[in-house]
């Protein structure tokens, strides 16, 4: 398959992620807005924006309405699930003959939602239901692509870009989200407390998978098992990383030059990172330092994946 | 006006003037053609409802097959579905059999032209056509001279407009020898045709047309260098922002070959490869939709990065097969096109088949004169255009661009051609809920490898404004189906 081909499927794919995350960390923030606690607007507002990587021009201003607009519909800024979107289709339409009609549909009908004069009447009557239809359209796109594409390389390329840029969100939020939780290591916390143990799952869609294993007893250190180390929830770091490393083999064993080694090995190794611990392990060491690590590695694939699939050297590719 | 008709058959008229222009479908005493009496026939027995239904239903096919095409000079929403007509043109087995038979005398002709100009150059030696004209046309590429182009073949793909005049008589109006495009649509307006009009079509017993992408993958196939038995072809595309980029995808992906731009191909020590997530991969046949002054920055333009450094120097060491050939744009230029019965004399010591329209070289002083003073009757064109660009209509001219054709022609002369404005022929088109005349063209599209390929049919271009003689898809032009019959 085309370089060009596998970084475009691979960013149109990302992008969505992006976006789904945006708008699902967005809305789970405005509804913690509903009930005061402890933490005011703008505390919650700075911790949306620190578990979105701190984007520039996100800063609190003092006016929710014209911030939430911002994140939403500024196709001017990159933090904006609109930005997201458009270099979602701008990617696509560079491949339409490599996604299905299907595939292509769907993106095209979310890319002219986000774009018709309908959202904005949307918006003032429920931001909830906006960024709702949002998320809808990225899943449907999802699914339509799961169903509809072959899954060789191409495939492959869509769900590198998705998981790695889940797991990365995963442990950035899971950083952010860090201190309050440290807080509240007895189990008997208040309802305030609870809303925002809720809040933090609902940012990954994981309250009632989280009830399913653990039942709706929200204790820290097993919320943080569970977005760490669950190997069957599609938003846990662990399962993200498992499905980064099964599509890597998957390129590798379709293609005919021989596996880099230094891609195999810094999957190898965030995979042994989760694989070969216990939580307790994690609590009792330095968590945020093992959080930033597996951002760490996450970007160090990112690279590698760069170098050996998209932006080789013409010489190193003529070597072998 | 049109007597002799049923009178259901004559509920379905709106303004259907009969004139001197030759109609397609209608005697000019108002009868039917014989072969188009089945089409009349169907439409008559449809409720008015019916036409519509079967309108909206073709309308939401094109749309949600992204059939679409780019308008230059707006900024977002560049993207507009193709327009065509519902009714199909016909064509009869003994009409189609003189076209086949004209047009591969034609390009047979023009493919020995290109080889001679770029190699001995006889025909010029022998002044049968002006060494001045060939030398001076934007389009001669030195760079090809004394260059072996894989079997001798030129132009591997090309489509030439054709006109029918008030006679009946078919004439070549142009030969498009570029980057000739619209096949996508012949072949999308087939597949939409025939759920529409499924009895009617079955029952004309029309020549199939869907092979075209895999006679044009055969094509290319022929043409690769020696000793690559399964060559890597590929569509070189200038990428998303060009006006065809649909036509592009649709074609790469119905003949399974990657669409590649620019940037995805490399040459390294005279071989062209492609980069892939495997590496590096070797291309051997380009099928190349990017014009020749945007292919190669060494060679040509330097300011373009849609091509690829050292792909001319690939070709030229016949590691890599381009096709078009570079170059070929000498022989489509509007002025070398007077010459093209002289060529097929020449070449093939035969008459023509398919005659030329009346063209009269600007260069030539008596010409020149002769147009001058006619320019509201004329038809005045730039040479190295397409597409309906560069265009002075006479009749439908104002004072004002007369004079500032009259300028141009004067201070380059060379540039412009005049042909007296044809009088070409109309054929039905559904216009609300009744039939109106407009004036159409045909493009079939020939394929050149082993031998001369032509598919049955190709596309017709309706002018869908009243009384408009433009068909170009820029400048309001639409589209029909094409039926050769059996």
């Amino acid at each position: 398959m085309l370089s060009r081909v596998a970084d475009s499927l691979y960013w149109m794919s990302r992008y969505l992620e992006r976006a789904e995350n945006t708008a699902r960390q967005l809305d789970v923030t405005l509804h913690m807005m509903l009930d005061p606690g402890s933490s005011s607007a703008e505390m919650r507002w700075q911790r949306l924006v620190a578990s979105l990587g701190k984007p520039a021009g996100m800063e609190w201003n003092g006016d929710l309405e014209s911030m939430v607009r911002k994140l939403i519909f500024d196709g001017a800024s990159p933090a904006s699930i609109t930005y997201c979107i458009n270099g979602a289709r701008e990617n696509a339409r560079q491949i339409r003959e490599e996604i299905s009609t299907e595939q292509w549909q769907r993106l095209n009908r979310l890319y002219h939602q986000i774009h018709s004069p309908n959202i904005q009447t949307q918006f003032s009557a429920s931001i909830t239901d906006t960024l709702g239809s949002v998320v809808d359209g990225i899943h449907l796109f999802q699914g339509v692509g799961d169903s509809t594409m072959i899954h060789g390389q191409g495939w492959q390329f869509i769900r590198l870009g998705r998981y790695l840029e889940r797991a990365y969100a995963t442990a950035t939020l899971l950083e952010v989200y860090g201190p309050d939780l440290g807080q509240t290591h007895d189990r008997e916390h208040s309802g305030y407390q609870y809303l925002e143990l809720v809040g933090l799952l609902r940012c990954c869609t994981s309250f009632e998978a989280y009830c399913q294993v653990y039942t709706a007893d929200l204790a820290p250190d097993r919320m943080l098992e569970f977005l760490l180390l669950n190997r069957d929830f599609p938003h846990a770091i662990r399962y993200c990383v498992d499905t980064i490393r099964n599509s890597i083999a998957s390129i590798q064993r379709t293609g005919a030059r021989r596996s880099p080694d230094e891609l195999t090995a810094g999957i190898g190794r965030l995979h042994a990172m989760l694989e070969f611990t216990t939580i307790g392990e994690i609590i009792s060491g330095d968590t945020p330092a093992f959080l930033h690590t597996i951002r760490e590695q996450c970007l160090r694939i990112h690279e590698h994946i760069y170098r050996y699939y998209v932006h080789y050297s013409i010489q190193s590719a003529l070597a072998v | 006006m049109s007597a002799g008709l049923p009178i259901e058959r004559e509920m379905l008229y709106g303004d259907y003037p009969l004139d001197h222009a030759y109609d397609e479908m209608r005697e000019p005493t108002g009868a039917l053609r014989p072969h188009y009496q089945a089409l009349a026939e169907t439409l008559a027995s449809l409720p008015a409802d019916e036409m519509q239904r079967r309108k909206q239903s073709a309308d939401l096919s094109f749309l949600t097959q992204g059939i679409t095409f780019t308008v230059y000079g707006r900024d977002e929403g560049t993207e507009r579905i193709f327009p065509y007509d519902m009714l199909p043109r016909l064509i009869t087995a003994q009409e189609w059999d003189h076209i086949e038979r004209g047009l591969t005398q034609r390009i047979t002709a023009l493919n020995l032209f290109l080889r001679d100009v770029y190699s001995d150059a006889k025909i010029l030696a022998d002044r049968v056509i002006p060494r001045e004209l060939v030398y001076s046309c934007k389009h001669y590429r030195r760079q090809m001279r004394s260059l072996q182009v894989p079997r001798n073949v030129y132009i591997a793909v090309v489509g030439s407009d054709l006109l029918r005049l008030n006679t009946g008589e078919f004439v070549v109006l142009e030969d498009n020898l570029r980057v000739p495009s619209g096949v996508s649509y012949m072949l999308t307006n087939r597949r939409v045709m025939k759920r529409t009009f499924p009895q009617l079509f079955s029952s004309y017993g029309v020549r199939p047309i869907e092979h075209y992408p895999q006679m044009l993958l055969a094509t290319l196939r022929s043409l690769a260098p020696e000793g690559r038995p399964e060559p890597n072809i590929v569509l070189l595309t200038p990428g998303v922002f060009n006006s065809a980029y649909f036509e592009h995808t649709y074609l790469a992906r119905q003949m399974g070959i990657d669409l590649v731009e620019g940037r995805d191909l490399v040459t390294h020590d005279n071989i062209v490869y492609m980069r892939t997530t495997d590496g590096l991969k070797r291309v051997d046949v380009i099928y190349r939709r990017v014009d020749d002054d945007f292919s190669d920055p060494l060679v040509f333009r330097a300011d373009s990065s849609l091509g690829c450094a050292g792909l001319f120097n690939a070709y030229r060491a016949g590691n890599v097969t381009v096709t078009n050939a570079f170059g070929t744009g000498l022989a489509d230029d509007k002025a070398v096109y007077a010459y093209v019965p002289r060529m097929i004399r020449y070449y093939l010591d035969e008459d023509p088949i398919l005659p030329n329209v009346e063209t009269f070289l600007l260069s030539e002083d008596t010409e020149r004169k002769h147009v001058l003073a006619n320019l509201d009757k004329l038809v005045v064109k730039a040479v190295g255009e397409s597409g309906g660009y560069g265009m002075l209509i006479g009749p439908h001219s104002t004072a004002q661009q007369r004079e500032e054709f009259a300028r141009q022609i004067e201070a380059n002369p060379r540039n412009y051609i005049a042909q007296p404005t044809l009088d070409f022929s109309r054929a039905p088109c559904l216009i609300g809920d009744r039939l109106e005349p407009r004036h159409v063209d045909l493009r079939p599209y020939v394929l050149f490898g082993d031998k001369v390929n032509i598919v049955p049919g190709g596309l017709t271009r309706v002018a869908l404004e009243k009384g408009s003689l433009v068909v170009n898809s820029s400048q309001g032009g639409g589209s029909k189906d094409t039926w050769v019959l059996e």
